[in-house]
């Protein structure tokens, strides 16, 4: 179908954004790279009154490093955080996520932020930055604040964005040399929408493992900290039945969604494979580091 | 800027300079068939699933259906019409149709398209690189490996 009828406007200036956002709020969108907001307009599932396109504000752009944190643009296009040395070399997990992220032709045009700030179930980028501990930086005309990665997702497409905020930039700590990364997901061919998939960022010293941050996504309606399965592994020497204790734990973390993808026991399932998957390709390259 | 429901853009389709007023609700695609009648970018499913409406916007291959023909003001658009005429991807042609790598041609523009970013990286991919790069184009006849087939041919023959 066409996307209903609507205002379209291109600010030049953060400013000129803030102060649409504060007159229209929720009737207003902002397109990004708009690769989840058209289908959503070309199947009429939203009609908003206004579309604010942020795509020619340069504030809102690059990928940069200082102070051990990677900062990375709402508007970086996937495409440019996936061929950026800086994420190769500093975000090994956000580098090993990219390329589940949609489909090239989405990639050259979807965002960083975009994806973020929708938070869709099934995306790969806000499972990583939850597991990498990052800070969004939203902004508005009554100020600027920073908000965790773990008081940002709040539910199905919720977030703690208020509808006159922009997302500007995440800020990530950088890898840490004693952590091992590992990104794993499942979907009917790579690209498509997660059904599964797990985000894991771990301090491994020998077989010890600590501080193990393991984030599921896809079957769950937000990125979930799955904490009791964290606490089974951490301060553990790791074995095929931590492995398991961890997966048992993962009943009580996880409460799967119940859609055409499968039913909430075959995802927890998945999880499961994928978590002693995840553990064991952790171990395997703390082991080669 | 005041807030429009129609907006006059500049961009350069397949090599000549346009100006054109459009609504801004109408997406690239509709625009290049409709009001340039490029009908070579298809639509399938509209919402950027199928990659029948890919086309190439400042370089990259984007989802025609996922980007507002105002988006494109300023922007070098090159569709399969272009793409054709300038011979960049002659050879693939070729091999599509060495290979019969389709049947009801539908997808043909927009496999095109994207193994046209695929050849320009000059990048050595294996098989299976070939079907991830060309995974967000669906095929519904061919099952796809005459494809995989005709694009892998072209790299060969290219020495990459």
């Amino acid at each position: 179908m066409k996307a209903p009828r609507f205002s379209y406007v291109r600010p030049e200036s953060l400013d000129h954004v803030f102060r649409l956002l504060a007159e229209h709020g929720d009737d207003a969108r902002i397109l990004a790279g708009g690769q989840s907001l058209m289908p959503v307009l070309n199947m009429r599932l939203a009609q908003p009154s206004l579309l604010i396109d942020i795509n020619r504000i340069d504030a809102l752009k690059g990928i940069s490093h200082h102070d051990g944190c990677v900062r990375i643009g709402a508007l970086a296009r996937h495409v440019e955080v996936m061929s950026s040395p800086l994420v190769a070399q500093r975000l090994p997990l956000i580098a090993e996520a990219m390329p589940h992220v949609a489909h090239v032709a989405v990639r050259n045009r979807g965002t960083f932020g975009g994806s973020i700030a929708l938070a869709d179930p099934s995306a790969e980028l806000p499972a990583c930055i939850l597991a990498l501990e990052a800070s969004l930086v939203v902004e508005s005309v009554r100020g600027r604040r920073t908000i965790a990665a773990e008081d940002f997702f709040l539910g199905l497409y919720e977030t703690a964005r208020a509808p006159d905020e922009l997302l500007l930039e995440v800020l990530i700590p950088e890898h840490k040399r004693d952590h091992v990364a590992v990104f794993m997901e499942l979907s009917r061919r790579q690209g498509d929408f997660a059904i599964a998939g797990l985000a894991c960022y771990a301090r491994c010293a020998g077989a010890l493992v600590s501080e193990a941050r393991l984030v599921y996504f896809g079957s769950e309606v937000k990125p979930t900290l799955a904490k009791r399965a964290m606490a089974a592994v951490n301060g553990k020497a790791w074995s095929a039945s931590v492995s398991e204790a961890a997966c048992a734990a993962l009943a009580d973390d996880l409460d799967p969604i119940d859609n055409s993808f499968g039913r909430p026991a075959t995802k927890l399932h998945l999880q499961r494979v994928l978590t002693r998957r995840a553990l064991s390709a952790a171990m395997e390259r703390a082991r080669l580091q | 800027m005041s807030l429009e429901e129609e907006l006059t853009v500049r961009m350069t389709v397949n090599g000549e300079r346009i100006t054109r007023p459009v609504p801004v609700r109408q997406h690239l695609v509709d625009f290049l068939r409709t009001e340039l009648g490029l009908t070579g970018s298809h639509i399938g499913c509209e919402h950027g699933i199928c990659g029948a409406c890919s086309v190439r916007v400042d370089g990259a291959v984007v989802r025609g259906c996922l980007m507002l023909a105002v988006q494109a003001d300023g922007c070098d658009v090159v569709t399969i019409e272009g793409l054709t005429e300038t011979g960049e991807i002659a050879d693939l042609q070729a091999n599509f149709v060495e290979r019969n790598a389709l049947q009801c041609g539908y997808c043909t523009p927009g496999m095109l398209m994207t193994a046209a970013e695929l050849l320009r990286q000059g990048k050595r991919v294996s098989r299976d690189d070939v079907r991830i790069f060309l995974s967000g184009n669906y095929c519904r006849c061919t099952g796809y490996h005459a494809i995989v087939d005709a694009v892998e041919a072209t790299l060969k023959a290219r020495g990459v």
